[in-house]
């Protein structure tokens, strides 16, 4: 479901990147691995279609989306990818829940409450639904970032270096929950790392 | 979920930056109000004062101060006149009518004005209560003066001599009693403010006790006194055009003088008027600044948001949304700030009001929204919406991967 093809990037005066071709099945996990410079966060951008390759073609349940227009792009990227970063970060001004629920508001794919509530409460974070994100602790943030990208049921999920900061044993739990809430949506995942800690958890995996 | 609670929780994210842009704001809006409405209250009420009086005849001094004592009541007279002189004008064919004026008193700051039927009438005053004064010490009282004072058909009091000081001087006590006999229905003219008197009552109060042998004081009509008699003012309305000038001329060997109310009133307007102008200007730079102030503060919320901006557009927010939200937020801080400067210019409008009824028994009780703050408001609106484009133009062209990389 999901189809790369002659991927190629070019930064405006910068470095250029072509990427292997690769598809991946529906609930399918699959581990992008590669030293920095190798483009994996650029690689995960234009899966996200936060980025326009210079050439190639990505097909995500059958929509190639170089060829959406902007706005038929942003409103795709809300419904059908979940993205969590690096670093969680939120819309600081608003609490937890509302976080999670702006996200069904901007991309106009209707999301009960309760399901937000039901995936926090998966997560153990549900008791902080209503504070601010600044209140809560740096893995509490990113709990409740991994819940935001779910939640709302997408056919991907994209995670940037979710283990990069944490020890062993919490790299480990990250990975368990977001390998488990894929699950429970039925989402392709993949993770894009450089945490080679994570070689032995995946089957399917490509090296930049 | 709307984009409003989004708006409206960005703003109060930053409690202080809100509070100086819309406080700026609110003092400008505020000032301008207040000027606007303080500017209508105040003409509107000054012309239905003068109501069709052309002149007004008193003693040599300043015509400005000749109309403020006698036709506002704001200030003291120039002097007495003559009735016998002031008779020679008041029969001239082009006065069409001539209402007398005598005071010197005044009872718990309200002046009692010695004058007759013509003055009330002019008004269009009617009576609450009672009837019109008719006999010497008998007054009719206007309806503030009731209110504050707390006079009531049947009371009596005494005067104090003087024009608006307080009763403390025991020595400017005057005996005679005074008794009301009517109370005036509102008319919102000068005569709220009064006590009504026959001019014979000013004279019985001030004359020597051996004069009161000869005197005649059973007319009411003043202009049938006799000749010793003085007068405070006469306000004069003309019968047909050209008569200041005649009328004036006839003046010149008199101590008395003739004050055109027309001429006189555009001066004070215009004094008054530089004054407004002047407070609205400074008014107009506070409101510049605080577009100023309220364009930073969401350029730099704008930029310390980046990365919130972005995230949303991941989470499926259009550009259109981002535009959208910044100038919500714009434009939410303007309607705040312009609702506040109008609840300002009320509580303004209301303590000048009290201070200038203590002062100058003339309150100011209209406070419904001018079309000129409909106006207003669309200024704001629209000046608030220029100041949020910028930021929400940047907002508009941010570059989410690298804003999110970077981050």
């Amino acid at each position: 479901m999901i189809d790369v093809r002659g991927l190629t990037f070019q930064y405006p005066s910068g470095p250029s990147f072509s990427f292997p071709d690769f598809s991946c099945a529906s609930k399918e996990h699959v581990l992008v691995l590669g030293q920095s410079g190798k483009g994996k966060t650029t690689l995960l951008h234009l899966l996200a279609g936060m980025l326009r390759p210079t050439a190639g073609n990505i097909l995500i349940q059958n929509t190639d989306i170089t060829k959406l227009s902007n706005r038929e792009l942003d409103k795709f990227r809300g419904r059908e990818i979940g993205i969590i970063f690096q670093t969680a970060h939120f819309v600081d001004s608003i609490n937890v829940i509302d976080n999670l629920m702006l996200s069904p508001f901007l991309s106009g794919k209707k999301t009960p409450l309760e399901d937000a509530m039901a995936v926090l409460e998966r997560l153990s974070v549900a008791h902080k639904a209503k504070e601010k994100p600044a209140s809560l602790s740096v893995g509490e943030q990113q709990r409740c970032a991994i819940a935001r990208a779910v939640f709302h049921k997408p056919s991907l999920i994209l995670a940037d270096e979710p283990t990069s900061a944490l020890d062993d044993k919490n790299a480990d739990q990250v990975i368990d929950m977001l390998e488990e809430q894929a699950q429970q949506t039925g989402a392709t995942l993949i993770i894009v790392t450089h945490d080679k800690r994570l070689k032995d958890r995946f089957q399917k995996q490509i090296t930049l | 979920m709307r984009l409003l609670k989004i708006s409206w929780s960005n703003i109060k994210h930053k409690p202080l930056n809100t509070l100086l842009s819309i406080v700026l704001l609110a003092f400008g809006i505020g000032i301008i109000s207040m000027m606007l409405l303080l500017k209508a209250q105040i003409s509107e009420k000054f012309d239905r004062n003068i109501k069709d009086i052309d002149f007004v005849l008193a003693a040599k001094g300043s015509p400005l101060q000749s109309m403020l004592a006698n036709i506002y009541h704001v200030d003291v007279p120039t002097g007495n006149i003559k009735v016998s002189e002031a008779k020679r004008i008041i029969k001239n064919p082009m006065v069409a009518e001539a209402i007398p004026l005598a005071y010197g008193d005044n009872y718990e700051k309200y002046r009692i004005v010695g004058t007759n039927e013509k003055y009330p009438n002019h008004y269009g005053c009617t009576l609450a209560e009672g009837n019109l004064f008719a006999a010497p010490f008998e007054v009719t009282i206007g309806s503030s003066v009731a209110r504050e004072t707390g006079l009531k058909l049947g009371s009596t009091f005494t005067s104090v001599h003087g024009y608006d000081n307080a009763a403390e001087d025991t020595d400017a006590h005057h005996h005679q009693l005074f008794t009301v006999v009517g109370i005036f229905a509102r008319s919102n003219s000068v005569i709220d403010n009064l006590i009504l008197t026959p001019v014979e009552t000013t004279w019985m109060v001030h004359e020597h006790p051996e004069e009161t042998a000869t005197g005649d004081s059973t007319s009411v009509d003043s202009t049938h006194v006799e000749p010793e008699r003085e007068m405070t003012a006469y306000l004069i309305k003309k019968r047909n055009k050209g008569a200041f000038g005649m009328l004036s001329k006839q003046t010149e060997d008199t101590t008395m003088q003739l004050a055109n109310v027309a001429v006189e009133n555009s001066r004070l307007m215009n004094n008054f008027g530089l004054g407004l102008s002047t407070i609205t200007a400074i008014a107009v730079v506070i409101m510049v600044i605080s577009f100023i102030s309220i364009f930073i503060s969401l350029f730099n919320s704008m930029r310390e948001r980046r990365y919130e901006l972005a995230l949303m557009r991941t989470m499926g927010g259009t550009r259109a949304t981002l535009f959208a939200l910044i100038i919500q937020e714009g434009l939410l801080l303007v309607s705040i700030g312009y609702a506040v400067g109008l609840l300002l210019s009320r509580t303004g409008l209301l303590v000048l009001s009290k201070f200038m009824e203590e002062s100058f028994h003339y309150g100011l009780d209209n406070l419904a929204i001018t079309t000129q703050e409909l106006a207003l408001l669309g200024l704001t609106l629209f000046v608030g919406l220029l100041a949020s484009v910028i930021p929400a133009w940047q907002a508009l062209k941010i570059d989410i991967s690298k804003t999110l990389t970077n981050a």
